[in-house]
């Protein structure tokens, strides 16, 4: 049987808020924006604390919904390898320890994916203040964007709101799959 | 001749009003929807018709909470089109950028845009 209490107080000492494993929807997207929304309101936030926690983690699980909406539709790999659990679940969760808000999120991901990923998260991770401004700006004037509008500016994007770089950890899962793990931690 | 367009608020899309008759474009709320390209489709159309035949000046107000990275590629195209309008000679465009005191990411956004796009902007602080 599951450790329940081992689990809450794993979430209790991390200061988990919310957390979610499972298919990431669109509904649900907009159903957990507004459970933060109000649990941000509750803790009587600053409206620019409350922004940018609010900005940062659209930006997160948009992510992660564009991004499982490209791995069912990987088209190098045959059908029948392509497992709906693996592709469509993600995990994530949001805490606040302190005065520092925390987002985690965690997906497969396919590991002919991971060099170029790493690549640019490396990049990102590199570049100050100014340079993400600057980094945004020609991304965004270039277009270069996938079909469904995401790709591109979410991680540049995150980096320069949050403040903070993109702590990351790719956990290498089989021959197909690593397991893509983002912590984001938010200035006040 | 371009129709006019009402487009009603949800939790992840804005108010959009376009009033082709007397140039004014509204843009006001917040932009996160997974779909942008989807949302901002018939403004787009709206606006490369009007672009045949523009009223003398055009204002435009944005006026949003939030939008999502998905979103700013789409208001770059809208943009480029209230560019294309500018640039055409007919038409006088002006960008008025609104942004909530202290939010300096809207700022910040607003500038962007402002360096990209060769129409005149006026940034306007909102209070809260």
């Amino acid at each position: 049987m599951l450790d329940l209490y081992d689990f809450y107080n794993k979430m209790e000492r991390n200061k988990i808020m919310l957390s979610f494993k499972g298919d990431v929807t669109s509904e649900l997207l907009t159903s957990i924006l507004q459970i933060m929304e109000a649990k941000l309101e509750n803790l009587q936030e600053e409206a620019k604390v409350k922004k940018k926690v609010y900005n940062v983690l659209v930006e997160c699980l948009q992510n992660l919904y564009h991004h499982m909406d490209e791995m069912s539709a990987n088209t190098d790999i045959v059908a029948d390898d392509i497992d709906p659990k693996v592709t469509r679940s993600a995990i994530f969760m949001i805490g606040k320890q302190g005065e520092h808000y925390t987002i985690i999120t965690g997906n497969y991901i396919f590991n002919k994916n991971v060099a170029g990923f790493k690549a640019k998260l490396d990049k990102i991770n590199l570049m100050d203040k100014q340079q993400l401004k600057e980094f945004y700006k020609e991304v965004l004037a270039e277009g270069g964007f996938s079909e469904k509008g995401g790709g591109g500016l979410g991680m540049i994007d995150i980096a320069r709101k949050s403040g903070h770089k993109l702590d990351y950890l790719f956990d290498p899962i089989d021959d197909t799959y690593s397991f893509f793990n983002l912590t984001i931690r938010i200035n006040q | 001749m371009a129709e006019l367009l009402n487009i009603e608020g949800t939790p992840k899309t804005p108010v959009i009003k376009f009033d082709p008759i007397t140039g004014k474009l509204d843009l006001k709320g917040r932009s996160i929807p997974e779909n942008s390209i989807e949302f901002y489709k018939p403004l787009i159309d709206s606006l490369e018709l009007f672009s045949t035949a523009p009223t003398k000046e055009m204002s435009v107000n944005i006026h949003l909470e939030y939008f999502n990275t998905s979103s700013s590629k789409c208001i770059l195209d809208v943009f480029k089109k209230l560019e294309y309008i500018h640039k055409g000679g007919n038409s006088s465009v002006l960008i008025n950028w609104h942004y909530e005191q202290d939010d300096e990411d809207m700022l910040e956004a607003g500038e962007d845009y402002q360096a990209i796009i060769a129409v005149p902007f006026k940034m306007v602080e909102v209070e809260e």
